[in-house]
This record gives structure tokens, C-alpha cells and sequence, in this order.
């Protein structure tokens, strides 16, 4: 049997449940963020960069880089990374980085 | 006028106008741990604020109980720490001494009274005020992920920020695929997942074997660990490394965990360039000089799928600077708090434990915290240190050692420039070229990083030049200059709009005001 993460330290998640990006359904386990069940799914990249359009998807995997910006239920500049995937979520690749309301 | 919490999430107690509490910890890495449950054993009221949802910071970073990770202790050494950490967080927590608030995130630290904290005498302990956003969490923000503002008082702060890791870019290092080591780590850690089937891991530093382990151990192919530093260089600092078996123990149980996997370590060599169109597919290796310039001729490709990278870590400190407090240069030139034998920062009522003292791992951090707990018990209570505290120094100064000599060890050497072609974007967030930094460092006239970004928006972006900030001084010809930045975190507006608007104290840097970069 070949290893996996889950198998390694023995996880036992409930059933996935399903979130989708770009319209395509993903699955996602209880407790994984939006950016874990994305890798799982093989996807790489959920955002494209605003000058050159460039895609990118999470980097630094600790909510730092903000590379990992996602679009999630319509709602722009998630980071990925952090925010954990409900059941039904909707996940839209994000073009350019909208910094509207906030301050860096 | 203060800061409130919204009604979803935010803890009660922290409108900013209740009591102080005696020590705020920022940070639930080891360090920060130690250090609140330490502090809450002797008595003290303590308050833990994290950014993570879960306690343990980087080195005991773990999957989200809905996983249900019956051996989390698979991917970790010395987990059985971590749980007493986690057991007596609980107990405390119960009894109410400890209050943690996850999924906080601190954005900046600010004293009640300026005026009176400047003085050596035994003055009145003053008060700190802690911003910070709840955000995005499930236990913290509100349900559709909005950041609520909280405000903690406390007399005494304990920054236990930790460090990020530090990024030399190269030419196609912002493809998709193309990972820190770190995050790589953390994302397995956390979420069970690997980036890719064939991850070469590379970069400079301990953490690239401690995470070609796991990627290995997780059923990951790891083609090679490409290692910029020379191993038999330690050898050189022979008087740190036999004064520490432990950490001896902990790189021989990776190498045997490599050696099991068969993962070839390449040292002396560096990744300088990953190919790929949508995502990364191969990188080439080549051998380096002593000063990290490539050795012309020596270029191979290996085939891969993902690429984990990391050049060391960089001690997280723009709290600490906004404060005021004292840094110094570490071994490798990185700027790290200048700490007394105390763990007390060169402000009054401010201490430090961890990373943000120097890179020197979980171990060191863990004594750190725990000694700077005795520390802050002594101050605010005039009990005398305990004997363990000499104990924890003397370890302490041994793990500094061998942290001192790992730096020198994974300096970057000033080749490493060479890797750039002028096109490699240097800055991830404003897309910024080599060619740009390095025009803005010759013709231009730049000196540091902060010139540089003023003139190229070089660190300007969201991530505020913690990816590119070490390179960018490196091009510009600068030591890399303590992190400064005024907000820790990008934070709503209307939250900066509700600070109390009694001015900013003497120690702190004026209101942040940088409009956010404009949409172009
Ligand atoms: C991405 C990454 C992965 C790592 N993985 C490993 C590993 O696998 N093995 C290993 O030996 N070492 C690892 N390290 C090294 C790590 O630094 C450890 O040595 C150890 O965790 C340091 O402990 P610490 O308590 O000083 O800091 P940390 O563990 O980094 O803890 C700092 C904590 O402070 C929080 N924080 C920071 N700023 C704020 C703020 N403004 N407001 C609120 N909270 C804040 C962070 O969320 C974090 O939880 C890693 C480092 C990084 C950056
Ligand atoms: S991956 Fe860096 S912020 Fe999410």
C-alpha cells in the first residue's frame, strides 16, 4: 500500500464533501483548508497576477505571501491557505488582487 | 473612543476597557507556549493571541482536529512536548488564568502611557494596548470570514512572533508548483496534503532536511535535496555542534529518514531556474562557489513536479521595531532582537522568547519562553528567579551557539546574485524585474531596500516584502535592514479609523497611513 500524508499519522476524516472551483467539483476533508483540498485535487494555481496575468497559487503556506488569494462564495482576497473549505463552498480563480478596502 | 469587538466571535473582555492582564503573549509557537503557560502556573492572568487557529506555531504545526490524525507525532519530533504544552493551555484555560484567543492577529502594540515607561526606576508598570483583527477563522471572524477588531490591555507584552523564511528568487520561482520549504512543510502539517509526486527540495539551511523527510516519509519522491551551504563545513564549529547532541540526534534521524528513501543531498549546489509553463516540470541544478556563483558547465535538469525552497529563516519583528526595541545582526548579517540574559527587550515591559532573538529552532524557543515567563513574574511580582531559571540560561546560551554557527554555516554567499537573469520577477506581489531593482541600485543611485522601493514598488505589495525583502537589500548592496512595518498584517481601514485618537506614542512610528498600492 503506498504511503500518504493521511495514511502516515493514521487519519481517519469523515467523508469529504464538496466544494468547487471554477465549476469543477473538488473534494475536501473535514478540517483542510481551501488551498489543501485544491493541492489534493493537483491544482496548483487559483489566481492570476494583475500586471503580467501570470498564475500563482499558495507559496509560503502560512497566510504570509498572500499569493494564495482565492475568490471564495464571491468574496475576493481570501488567503487560501487559511481559511478552511465548507461544505459547498465556491471557489472562482481571482484576476489581478482587488485592495480595495484595505491597508498594508 | 475604543475599538469594539462585533458581536460574532470576539471574546468578551476585550473592548480594550477592560482590566489589564498581567502578561499578553503574541505568539503560540514553542516560545510563546512556554512562556503563557509558565507565566499562568506562577499565578499570573495571561493572554495567548496567535494568528493560527491552532496552538504550536511553526514546529508543531498539526492537522485540524476535523482530520482526526490518530499519530500526528509521525510528522514530528518531540511531539509528547507539544501535548504537555497543550494540556496545561487547557488547564489553565479552564481555570481561567489563560485566556487563548486563536485566529487573532496582531497588528500593532501600543503603550497607554509613553511617558512614564522610558525610566529605569521602578515606575508603575505601564500598560499596552494590542490590536489585532480576528480573522477568517471558523473560531474567530464572523461566519462569512470578516475580521473583527479586538483590543488587549496588558502590563507586560511578550512578543513570540517567530521568523518567515527567507526567499532568493531565480528565474522561474514564481511558477505554480514552486513552493517554500516551509509552506510545503506546513501545508503537509496541517492539511495532509504534498505539493506535487517528485518535489526536489531546495535552498540553504537545516529546514530543507527536516522537510525532505517528511515530504519522503508522506510518500512523496524527492529526486534531491539541492543544498547551497557546504556540510562539511560544520565541521569547522566543532565546539557548538558536540555541545548539542540533541541536534546532532535530530539531523542524523532525518539523514537516516533520506537515506531510507534514497534522496540524494547535493551540497554546494543551488536550483537557478525552474521550466515550466503552467506549472513547474523540471529545474535546473548547478554547482556553486564558495560564494554561491554558479560554476559555469555544471548545469543539469532534474525532472520534477514540485519545487520546495527556502534560504534560512528571517526573525518576524516589525512589532518589536514599531515598539522601539534594539535589534542586532545575527551571524548570518539578519537582523534579530537584541535580548538581556532576561529575555527582556531593550524596552521596558516588552520581552521576547523564540525566533524573533535569532534562528535557533523549537528546542531553544521552548527554554526561551519559559525562562522570560520567570522574568516577567520577578518584575511584576518581586518574587526572586527560581533555580531552573540558570538552568534554562545555560541551555539557552548553548542552543544560541549552535545557532550562531548554522547561520555562518547558510549565509548566503553574494553569488547568488548571479542566478538572476533581469526578467526573474523579484518582488512576487508588484511584479517587479531584477532588471528594475538593479537599475534603481546602479543608475539610480538606491542603497537600500527601502529606497529601492520607492523607486520600483519593490515590497510594496500585500505580503509588505517579507518574500522579497532580503533580496532586494542583497541586490541594492544593504545588510537587510530590521523589518519594518507599520501594520503587522493588512488590516480593514475602518479598524485603523477607530484608534484611540490620543496620538501615537513617542516610540511608535506615525499612523500608518500608506494608501493601499492602487488597482492598475
Ligand atoms: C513556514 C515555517 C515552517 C517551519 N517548519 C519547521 C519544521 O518543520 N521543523 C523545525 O524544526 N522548524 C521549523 N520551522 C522553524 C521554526 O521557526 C521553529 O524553530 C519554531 O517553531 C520556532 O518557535 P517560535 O515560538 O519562536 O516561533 P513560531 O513557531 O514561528 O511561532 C510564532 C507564532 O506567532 C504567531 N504570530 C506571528 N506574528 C503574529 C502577530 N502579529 N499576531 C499574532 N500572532 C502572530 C504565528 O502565527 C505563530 O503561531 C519552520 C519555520 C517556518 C517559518
Ligand atoms: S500561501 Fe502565502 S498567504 Fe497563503
Amino acid at each position: 500500500m503506498t504511503t500518504t500524508p493521511a495514511r502516515l499519522v493514521r487519519a481517519d476524516p469523515g467523508p469529504p464533501y464538496e466544494i468547487t472551483f471554477d465549476g469543477r467539483p473538488v473534494p475536501a476533508l473535514p478540517g483542510q483548508s481551501i488551498a489543501a483540498a485544491l493541492w489534493a485535487a493537483g491544482i496548483l494555481a487559483w489566481r492570476t497576477t494583475r500586471d503580467s496575468g501570470a498564475p500563482r497559487g499558495a507559496f509560503c503556506g502560512i497566510g504570509a505571501c498572500h499569493d494564495c488569494l482565492a475568490t471564495v462564495n464571491g468574496r475576493p482576497n481570501r488567503r487560501a491557505c487559511l481559511v478552511p473549505a465548507r461544505p459547498g463552498d465556491v471557489i472562482t480563480t481571482q484576476k489581478g488582487t482587488g485592495h480595495d478596502d484595505l491597508a498594508v | 473612543m475604543t475599538t469594539s469587538p462585533s458581536e460574532h466571535g470576539a471574546p468578551p473582555g476585550s473592548t480594550g476597557d477592560d482590566p489589564p492582564c498581567d502578561l499578553a503573549v503574541v505568539g503560540a509557537g514553542p516560545a510563546g507556549l512556554a512562556a503563557a503557560v509558565t507565566a499562568a502556573g506562577l499565578g499570573l492572568n495571561v493572554m495567548l493571541l496567535d494568528a493560527g487557529e491552532r496552538p504550536g506555531g511553526q514546529y508543531y504545526r498539526h492537522p485540524a482536529p476535523g482530520l482526526r490524525a490518530a499519530r500526528p507525532q509521525a510528522l514530528h519530533h518531540h511531539w509528547h512536548v507539544f501535548a504537555r504544552l497543550e494540556r496545561r493551555l487547557r488547564a489553565h484555560t479552564t481555570t481561567g488564568r489563560l485566556r487563548h484567543l486563536p485566529g487573532h492577529h496582531v497588528w500593532t502594540v501600543l503603550p497607554e502611557q509613553p511617558a512614564e515607561t522610558r525610566q529605569s526606576a521602578p515606575a508603575p508598570a505601564p500598560v499596552w494596548r494590542l490590536h489585532a483583527v480576528a480573522d477568517e477563522g471558523p473560531g474567530a471572524g464572523s461566519e462569512d470570514g470578516g475580521e473583527s477588531p479586538v483590543t488587549v490591555r496588558a502590563h507586560t507584552v511578550l512578543l513570540a512572533t517567530g521568523a518567515y523564511e527567507r526567499q532568493l528568487p531565480f528565474p522561474g520561482w514564481t511558477l505554480p508548483g514552486v513552493v517554500g520549504a516551509g509552506g510545503a512543510q506546513a501545508m503537509l502539517k496541517s492539511g495532509l496534503v504534498l505539493p506535487g509526486r517528485r518535489t526536489v527540495v531546495a535552498g540553504s539551511g537545516p529546514l530543507l532536511l527536516a522537510v525532505a523527510a517528511a515530504l519522503a516519509a508522506a510518500g512523496g519522491t524527492v529526486p534531491a535535496v539541492v543544498e547551497a551551504a557546504d556540510y562539511p563545513s560544520y565541521a569547522h564549529r566543532p565546539a557548538a555542534l558536540l555541545r548539542n547532541p540533541g541536534k546532532l540526534a535530530e539531523g542524523a534521524a532525518h539523514g537516516a529518514t533520506l537515506l531510507r528513501h534514497g534522496v540524494r543531498l547535493l551540497t554546494r549546489h543551488a536550483v537557478t531556474a525552474a521550466h515550466g509553463t503552467a506549472r513547474v516540470q523540471a529545474v535546473t541544478v548547478e554547482r556553486l562557489d564558495r560564494d554561491w556563483r554558479p560554476l559555469p558547465g555544471s548545469a543539469r535538469r532534474i525532472p520534477c513536479d514540485a519545487l520546495a525552497t527556502g534560504h534560512g529563516l528571517v526573525p518576524q519583528l516589525e512589532l518589536a521595531t514599531a515598539l522601539g526595541c534594539a535589534t542586532l545582526r545575527t551571524a548570518d548579517g539578519t537582523p534579530a532582537l537584541d535580548l538581556d540574559g532576561e529575555q527582556r527587550t531593550s524596552v521596558p515591559g516588552v520581552w521576547s522568547a523564540g525566533e524573533t532573538g535569532g534562528i535557533g529552532g523549537a528546542e531553544l524557543a521552548l527554554a526561551e519562553g519559559e525562562l522570560a515567563a520567570y522574568s516577567v513574574a520577578r518584575a511584576l511580582r518581586g518574587t526572586r528567579l527560581p533555580p531552573r531559571a540558570a538552568v534554562l540560561r545555560g541551555r539557552r546560551d548553548r542552543l544560541r551557539a549552535f545557532g550562531e554557527a548554522m547561520a555562518t554555516v547558510h549565509r548566503p554567499g553574494v553569488g547568488w546574485t548571479a542566478w538572476l537573469d533581469d526578467a526573474t520577477h523579484v518582488c512576487r506581489c508588484e511584479e517587479v524585474p531584477a532588471g528594475a531593482i538593479r537599475e534603481a541600485a546602479g543608475e539610480l543611485g538606491a542603497r537600500d531596500a527601502r529606497t529601492v522601493k520607492l523607486l520600483t514598488r519593490a515590497g510594496m505589495g500585500w505580503c509588505q516584502g517579507r518574500m522579497c525583502g532580503p533580496a532586494v537589500a542583497c541586490l541594492a548592496g544593504a545588510e537587510p535592514a530590521p523589518d519594518r512595518r507599520p501594520l503587522s498584517c493588512p488590516v480593514p481601514l475602518g479598524h485603523l479609523a477607530a484608534l484611540p485618537g490620543a496620538g501615537p506614542p513617542a516610540q511608535a512610528p506615525p499612523p500608518p497611513q500608506p494608501p493601499a498600492p492602487a488597482d492598475r
